[in-house]
Formats: C-alpha cells, sequence, structure tokens
C-alpha cells in the first residue's frame, strides 16, 4: 500500500493553464440538448471568488470525439463561471438505483487546500425525488443548494458558497 | 532512468499514449484524513473564508466519481513538457536547468497510464508570468513557466524546466513560498483528481511555510519534498529532481456488489 499524495492548493496564478475554450463542452461540434450552465462564487462574507477554478464532468452523455465530458472554467472579475455542454441523462447509481441528471463539479481556488466537490442537478426533473444523493439530505434549503434553476430558454444557474447561511452542500468522494 | 535522463526525456515527446480502459472501475478507496491538509487552516490565512462550516456529506462512489475525462496525444504540444524551449524567443530562460520526472500510481502501487499532469511555477526569480504577481523580481521573456504530458504504460512522466525562485506573498508580515511548482493530476476517475506542490530538498523555506504547514502529518510533508536525483541528471547539462505522485486507490471492478456478478 502506498499513501496518497497530500493535495495543496492550485495558488492565484492557475490561470497560466487557463484555455477558455475548455468552458464550451460542445466545440468540436457535440449535438443534443444544449445547456449553459452559469453560477456566481462567494466566500464565507459573501466576497466575490474571482480566481477560481471550476471543473464539470459528466458521464453522460459518454464522452466522444466530439464531446470531450470534461469542462473547465476560470471565475471572472464578478465571481462567474459559465459552461457550454450537453444536458445530462439519468445514470445508473449503486444498486438498482437511477441518479438524476446532474454534472460533477469541481471548485478549487486559492484558500482552498483539498478540491470541494459537489453536484449540479437540474429543477423540475422528476427523477430529483428518488436521487439516492439528493435524499440524503432532509433540509430543503441544504437540498436546494445543488439544484440549477432555469433563468433562460436553455440556461441554468446554481451559485456556489463555499461558507456561510446558504453554504453549498460539498460531498465527499 | 539509468541512461542519459536528458535523452530519456527526449524521446518520450513522441511516443504514443498508453490505451487505457474505458470509463469503468471500481469504488475508491476511503480518503485518509490525517495525512491531507483540513479545509479550515487558519495559518493560512485565506483558508478561513473559503472552508465549508458544514460537514461533508458522505456518498459512496458512483458512475459520475469512478469515471473520468481521457485525454489524449492530440491534445499534447511537442514542446509541452519542456519550460525550457516552450515559451523561448531569444533563448533559454535564466535559472538552474533541472529535469522533473516520477511515476504516478494509486494506493495500490499500481501505474497509473495516460494521466494528464499539468505543472506551472515561478520563474527562476520567483514571478509568474501572470497579470496579478507583482513581485518585483522580473519577467523572464523567454519563460512562460507552464506545460503538461501525459504518463506512460509504467505511470512514469517527465518534464524539463527551471528551477523556479522562492517569493514573498501576504499571509504574515513577511511570509515566503518556497521554491515549487504546481502540479495538476488526472486519474482514472474524477474522485482521483489531485492538485498538489512539489518543494525541492534543503530548502529551508518549506518548514516555515504556512501552506506547507497546513498538513498535519510531517511524512505526509516529506513526501512533497523531491529529492534530488543525480542519477537521472544530464552530465554537463541538467540536474533531476524524483517525485512520484500516489493517487486515491480504485477497486478494480465496478459495483462489486451487483448481484449478477462483474
Amino acid at each position: 500500500m502506498s499513501i496518497a499524495t497530500a493535495a495543496q492548493t492550485i495558488g492565484p496564478y492557475w490561470h497560466l493553464l487557463d484555455d477558455p475554450a475548455l468552458a464550451d463542452l460542445t466545440r468540436f461540434g457535440a449535438t443534443g440538448e444544449r445547456i449553459e450552465l452559469v453560477g456566481t462564487v462567494r466566500d464565507g462574507d459573501g466576497e466575490l471568488v474571482t480566481d477560481g477554478c471550476i471543473e464539470l464532468w459528466q458521464p453522460s452523455p459518454a464522452a466522444d470525439d466530439v464531446f470531450p465530458g470534461f469542462g473547465r472554467c476560470a471565475t471572472d472579475a464578478h465571481g462567474r463561471f459559465r459552461f457550454i455542454t450537453l444536458k445530462p441523462g439519468p445514470v445508473p447509481g449503486r444498486g438498482n438505483t437511477l441518479q438524476a441528471p446532474h454534472l460533477a463539479i469541481n471548485i478549487l481556488a486559492r484558500g482552498i487546500l483539498t478540491r470541494l466537490y459537489t453536484r449540479a442537478y437540474f429543477e423540475g426533473e422528476p427523477l430529483n425525488a428518488a436521487d439516492p444523493l439528493l435524499g440524503l439530505i432532509e433540509d430543503p434549503a441544504r437540498r436546494a443548494t445543488l439544484i440549477a434553476r432555469p433563468v433562460g430558454l436553455a440556461t441554468w444557474q446554481m451559485d456556489i458558497r463555499l461558507q456561510g447561511n446558504d453554504e453549498t452542500v460539498f460531498i465527499e468522494v | 532512468m539509468n541512461e542519459l535522463a536528458l535523452g530519456a526525456f527526449r524521446d518520450r515527446t513522441n511516443q504514443a499514449p498508453p490505451a487505457r480502459p474505458s470509463g469503468e472501475a471500481g469504488s475508491l478507496f476511503q480518503r485518509d484524513r490525517s495525512v491531507q491538509p483540513p479545509a479550515y487552516a487558519p495559518g493560512y490565512k485565506t483558508s478561513v473564508l473559503r472552508s465549508p462550516r458544514n460537514a461533508l456529506l458522505s456518498l459512496e462512489s458512483s458512475l459520475s466519481e469512478l469515471t473520468g475525462p481521457v485525454f489524449g496525444h492530440n491534445e499534447i504540444g511537442p514542446l509541452d513538457n519542456d519550460l525550457i524551449r516552450n515559451y523561448a524567443k531569444t533563448g533559454d530562460p535564466i535559472g538552474e536547468r533541472i529535469i522533473v520526472h516520477g511515476r504516478v500510481l494509486d494506493e495500490s502501487g499500481r501505474a497509473v497510464p495516460g494521466a494528464l499532469v499539468e505543472f506551472w511555477q515561478a520563474n527562476a526569480g520567483g514571478r509568474y508570468r501572470h497579470k496579478k504577481d507583482t513581485y518585483l523580481a522580473p519577467i523572464d521573456p523567454n519563460f512562460g513557466g507552464c506545460g503538461r504530458t501525459l504518463t506512460l504504460e509504467d505511470g512514469s512522466y517527465a518534464f524539463r524546466t527551471v528551477k523556479p525562485g522562492p517569493y514573498p506573498w501576504r499571509n504574515y508580515v513577511n511570509s515566503w513560498r518556497p521554491a515549487h511548482i504546481h502540479l495538476s493530476i488526472f486519474g482514472t476517475s474524477f474522485g482521483q483528481r489531485l492538485i498538489t506542490q512539489m518543494y525541492f530538498e534543503g530548502d529551508p523555506l518549506i518548514r516555515i511555510c504556512p501552506i506547507v504547514n497546513t498538513i498535519p502529518d510531517q511524512d505526509a510533508i516529506d513526501r512533497l519534498i523531491a529529492p534530488l536525483d543525480l542519477n537521472a541528471s544530464a552530465p554537463l547539462d541538467t540536474l533531476a529532481y524524483r517525485f512520484d505522485i500516489v493517487l486515491r486507490g480504485q477497486r478494480s471492478t465496478l459495483f462489486e456488489n451487483r448481484k449478477e456478478g462483474n
């Protein structure tokens, strides 16, 4: 057995890696239900997090030559991120369960020592009621932090609060 | 790596990426929190307002965490693992020429092939090519400070660069970061995602660094300190440091509790 390497913060200068094209998962011509996921990241004082790195992964629809399934986006001067992707479908869960459509989200930034992980579900999705993860969260207000709401024809918004009364539910994986 | 390391370093740039099993793997090993920094570490002041106060929600990993992006060689440029050349305009960058090499393994000691390893760093004077870095050390016109590579079949990776300098930062009045290289690693699954920093053997700033000291375990800190690897150096050319990376372990089969078996 080896011991896992310790994590360290991504720091303030990770933008040397940044390629804004990665925020558009449809850039290679993937077809399907195109959606936008937008949001604002704030800290425990409600201040905007303007140096964050948000990563997105979705196993559905399956990644292929034209759909990478992975995206990365820097938060801007207003703490905002914006992805363009394809709406995911349901994916199998453990046992015989079915998970509601969702996007897996990493939040990395200066001050965050180990990446924070959460999910974005979609408001109004019937499968949300039976989703194994959402079912673990008893407080409806806490559950709501994981549910993106429609703010346009194909635009969904899920804000991320790192700390505070409306703190996002972060998931241990 | 006992041949001339520089040769090995050059050869690998044209190798094809190893085949990788598509997607499915088993559940992740339980994370050992005793060797990881906590979210809230007041000695590193920026963590105070950027750390959740609620406990993390425990979840048995599912498809979203057990699968992850696959990166191919078409996304890697020929100079992407050579920071001495990938931004050079009028000559080589200033600084100590070094090779950083190692293997990406999981907690079971298995090689992780095809892992994307990204790296970024300050120049030899301790200055990043970044608009928010205002340290008085100069920008090096021949140094960008960023690159990427894919691990080979045996999990190995290597890149060439110059040794970064230490630099001051605003935490305590007189806080200095030890020389370090940032590394970002994608394993086979999104749940294995790791961002870390590599330090250099013998640097006196390591033991007083508030970011290093967020790690509660001295052995875990020591594993972030790359030793000099003289055998991998290129005589009269480039020194080498070795940095092995261990990602979380993962059982070999998906949903091992599935009734019909795997």
